[in-house]
């Protein structure tokens, strides 16, 4: 492998996150009833017409400007002929000469890769295939999902960096609200094109595509293999041949599909259904306003201006909804360290996804003000953390319960009450060379009575003044 | 009186007037539809219409107002009226079900119209003389020996003939006013965008309109008014408001230039035609027109223009008629590979395979910039010509076709011939503009003759008033 330079570009696919389908108004929607989220524009009845969803428009402008990428003036769609079944229409709306955007790129840790362009298209509907008797069936709820496509220039050397590079893609998407990138519905799908050359060449090999990736191991060990099998070809004096390969992830390895002589000519021509996009640069600009910070700028603020560690930082902007819960948190409570620490320790351990958090920003921020005013102790807001998150419990009648529960009379009296019938303890204070120890002991003492209720900063209050006397 | 002797206008106005009802007007078009089968201008009288007639009869009685309250009226088969067949004339839409109304058919529905009939037509609106269609050819409305041109055939016969006071049509290529022409009756193309295309089976979706073909111009005014408007459905389909048309018939042409094409004056040359355009020519300026002559210089090129960029449009637009989905199926068929093979193959007709593989051809690729591209330029070309020929006249005059209809079967199996029948009406559809076709002159057997009224976009009033005054003042030319 090492005598081989692996060159490898990406189309990926992202559904899009509006309300609506890219071209009518069908709900976009995951998870329905085969063929109950259709309607003539989407299963492509006659004479039905396409109207341009302006919100995938703009979400795909906001992906476009998280990367950097030239906005056009003007985009056009085109029609992409091809008979498929699932395809209604016998063609896909898509765009080629006019995208919406083009250039731009996405850093890795140790490279750039720079991106050809992103278009927006509507996805097909899906075949299913049942039984023997019955057949292939289709669905057509997909048909009209507003995708969009990235496509990379061939950048990118290994399945590490492939890896990396959809990560990072993926956080951005996210981040920005443009897509949910669900990979397990289909949510974000990868297209891999990948050629080997001997090392330091300039001239590139012959290159194979695998279509329809869902998930990143699937990516990362369909570049392996495939990798491997064009070097092994090359080095058994064979030749690579262009041409589509299916990648088979429950056998880990990828088939001949079609050759090249036998793909499709397209046949793009500008849809005359619809009208060119003008895109004003003010509204660029207007959405470039409504972004969110990406990742890597949340990081280095959380570095710079929280004292957070690289690691710390890197934790929290792992997720959108995380770092946002962090935010939030920290808005209302202006301690980051603690609140990561609670976070790390006690939350990330609790949930499966950062999506639902079960204590509310304010809530948790309630409680460490109640930690750091002493008006509960660390242990017992611990508890009453688990007792909100695990049984839905709410926090004012924890709060009675754990904390403010003795009133100072009360505690007062019992605070005398500790201290007259341990004369033993109270000589000791006053010779003792370690004092503030002994003085512990007390404040032990009341919690242990009240359970941890007292408040902690006003029976140290009280000892002390008796102590002192 | 006689109701097929009523105008639309009139006869709309009578039916709110409750001095006739809709039942009997639709009643007695349709016993004459009936009797006059064997011209075979409709596909089917719609079962339900008498029901839907008695149920406007109900609401004009319980005060209900509209532009065609209990009117009858016809549509070409290639327009969606929901729950009803719409199959194109092709034997693959043969039993296809509209699944919801097209704009237009809504719009008239709106206004109370009882749609009664569908109207045969060439192929998926591909030819010229309704022979195309795999149902039957439909005779001319004045000789049945002859066509009724087309695509909009059948429509245009059923008001030549009397069986329908309004008829709707859809022009890619002069499919309106060509069949206008050879049955005597007045058809409009609007100007691209006027009248949504939502619910219309797409041939060519950048140069095709719906619009009305009627018995005389001010009917046709009033229906272009009840069709047109924007469609939130229709990207394509024009925002601007929809003016009264009729309020532009003033019955006066002084102030009016009419332009005159260069190159049609070498074209009309020997032509049956050549003596009518310069009659027409010759009454506009006796009652006041400035004659200015004018040109666009590509006029030569519009056809084979048409000719690559509709192919190429059409072959995408009925890739979705594959016997997959509700298009029918061939029993033949046992792969995926066959079911659109066969299905295809049985299903569509010759001149529609043929113009599916000349669009093929021109988009693919290698051939792309060659064809497709290069006509959409020629087409940017001619489109600022037109309006430079607009910069200096009000109207374009010009003819509808050479000659009066021509015999059943005189051009099969000469499909370029046939392509020519559109030589002088395809210049409106590549411009975008809107253009009429009036009965105007007779040719050499006593037949109609058309003169066309080309205006520019959006000037369909313009073209209302001047077409009203030769309809109304013409009388002694447009006999000749």
């Amino acid at each position: 492998m090492q005598d081989y330079d692996i060159v490898i570009g990406l189309e990926v696919h992202s559904e899009l996150k509006t309300n609506s389908k890219v071209f009518c108004s069908c709900k976009n929607q995951f998870g329905q009833e085969p063929n109950t989220n259709c309607c003539p524009v989407c299963v492509g009845l006659p004479g039905a017409l396409p109207v341009l969803n302006k919100k995938a428009v703009e979400l795909v402008i906001k992906a476009g400007l998280t990367m950097d990428c030239e906005i056009n003036d003007i985009a056009v769609f085109e029609r992409k002929n091809y008979f498929y079944p699932d395809l209604a229409k016998a063609y896909q709306i898509s765009q080629l000469v006019k995208p919406i955007c083009v250039g731009g790129h996405i850093d890795l840790e140790n490279k750039t890769v720079r991106l050809n362009r992103i278009h927006l298209e509507e996805d097909a509907g899906k075949l299913v295939h049942s039984t023997a008797a019955i057949g292939t069936l289709i669905d057509y709820n997909r048909g009209g999902v507003p995708l969009m496509e990235l496509v990379t220039e061939p950048d990118i050397s290994s399945a590490d960096e492939a890896v990396e590079f959809l990560t990072k893609l993926r956080q951005r998407l996210i981040y920005a609200g443009v897509a949910e990138c669900k990979m397990e519905q289909g949510g974000m799908r990868c297209d891999v094109n990948i050629s080997v050359k001997k090392r330091g060449s300039l001239e590139l090999g012959e290159r194979t595509e695998m279509k329809n990736l869902n998930s990143f191991k699937s990516v990362y060990r369909a570049i392996n293999y495939e990798a491997n099998r064009q070097i092994e070809v090359l080095k058994n004096g064979g030749k690579i041949v262009q041409e589509t390969r299916k990648w088979d992830d429950n056998h880990n390895r990828s088939i001949s599909m079609r050759k090249k002589e036998t793909s499709s000519d397209y046949r793009y021509f500008p849809d005359p259904d619809m009208l060119a996009v003008e895109i004003p640069r003010e509204d660029v600009e207007a959405l470039r306003k409504t972004l969110p910070l990406m990742p890597e700028e949340l990081k280095a603020r959380y570095i710079s201006e929280y004292g957070l560690s690289e690691y710390e930082s890197e934790i929290l902007t792992r997720e959108n909804h995380l770092s946002d819960y962090f935010n939030k948190t920290i808005s209302f409570y202006n301690n980051p360290k603690e609140v990561y620490n609670w976070i790390l320790t006690e939350i990330l351990s609790r949930i499966e996804s950062s999506e639902n958090i079960s204590i509310s920003p304010e809530n948790l921020a309630k409680l460490l003000k109640l930690v750091e005013n002493k008006e509960v102790t660390r242990t017992n807001a611990k508890e009453m953390l688990s007792r909100i998150m695990e049984n839905g419990e709410e926090i004012e009648a924890l709060i009675k319960e754990y904390g403010g529960g003795v009133d100072e009379t009360a505690l007062k009296a019992l605070v005398e009450n500790i201290v007259t019938s341990n004369p033993k303890a109270v000589e000791d204070y006053k010779t003792s060379d370690t004092p503030e120890k002994v003085f512990r002991w007390f404040t032990g003492q009341v919690m242990k009575e009240t359970k941890g209720k007292a408040n902690a900063s006003k029976a140290e209050e009280f000892i002390r003044e008796l102590l002192n006397k | 009186m006689k109701i097929d002797e009523l105008s639309l206008i009139e006869l709309a106005e009578k039916i709110s007037k409750q001095e006739l009802t809709s039942f009997e007007v639709t009643k007695f078009y349709i016993d004459k539809c009936n009797e006059h089968s064997d011209l075979f201008a409709l596909l089917e009288i719609f079962e339900d219409s008498l029901d839907r007639a008695k149920e406007m009869d109900e609401k004009i009685k319980a005060g209900f107002k509209g532009k065609l309250a209990g009117v009858p009226v016809v549509i070409k088969d290639n327009i969606l009226y929901k729950g009803k067949k719409a199959s194109c004339s092709s034997k693959f839409l043969e039993n296809y079900v509209a699944q919801y109304n097209s704009t237009v058919v809504q719009k008239m529905l709106d206004e109370g119209a009882v749609i009664f009939a569908r109207a045969n037509m060439d192929e998926f609106a591909m030819g010229s003389s309704t022979e195309n269609s795999a149902f039957g050819v439909t005779k001319n409305a004045l000789d049945p020996t002859r066509v009724p041109g087309g695509s909009s055939g059948g429509s245009a016969c059923a008001v030549g003939a009397g069986l329908t006071p309004v008829a709707l049509g859809t022009d890619t290529g002069g499919s309106i006013r060509q069949p206008s022409s050879y049955n005597g009756v007045v058809g409009i193309k609007p100007t691209y965008g006027r009248v949504s295309r939502y619910g219309v089976v797409a041939f060519a979706s950048s140069i095709e309109q719906v619009g009305p073909i009627t018995k005389n111009v001010k009917d046709n005014a009033y229906m272009l008014e009840v069709l047109a408007g924007n469609s939130i459905h229709d990207e394509t389909s024009l925002k601007e408001e929809v003016p009264n048309y009729l309020s532009y018939i003033k019955g006066d042409i002084s102030k009016l230039r009419v332009g005159v094409l260069k190159e049609i004056d070498e074209a009309v040359k020997g032509l049956e035609v050549e003596k009518s355009y310069k009659n027409a020519i010759k009454f506009l300026k006796e009652n006041g027109a400035e004659i200015v002559v004018t040109s666009i210089p590509s006029f030569n090129l519009t056809l084979p223009c048409y000719y690559i960029i509709a192919p190429a449009e059409a072959t995408s637009n009925l890739g979705r008629f594959d016997g997959v989905k509700y298009s029918r199926r061939s029993k033949d068929a046992k792969d995926v590979d066959e079911i659109y093979f066969k299905s295809r193959s049985e299903g569509f007709g010759k001149e529609v395979k043929r113009r599916i593989m000349l669009g093929n051809f021109v988009l693919s690729s290698g051939y792309f910039d060659a064809y497709y591209n290069k006509a959409k330029k020629l087409q940017q070309k001619l489109i600022e010509e037109g309006k430079k020929a607009f910069a200096t006249c009000d109207v374009i005059v010009l003819p509808t076709t050479a000659g009066e209809a021509f015999k059943i079967g005189a051009k099969d199996g000469d499909p370029v011939s046939m392509y020519k029948e559109d030589l002088f009406t395809i210049m409106a559809n590549i411009l975008g503009v809107p253009a009429i076709s009036i009965p105007f002159g007779k040719g050499p057997n006593g037949l109609p003759l058309g003169l066309q009224i080309v205006a520019d976009r959006l000037n369909e009033g313009t073209i209302y008033n001047v077409a009203d005054f030769i309809e109304s003042k013409g009388g002694e030319y447009a006999r000749l």
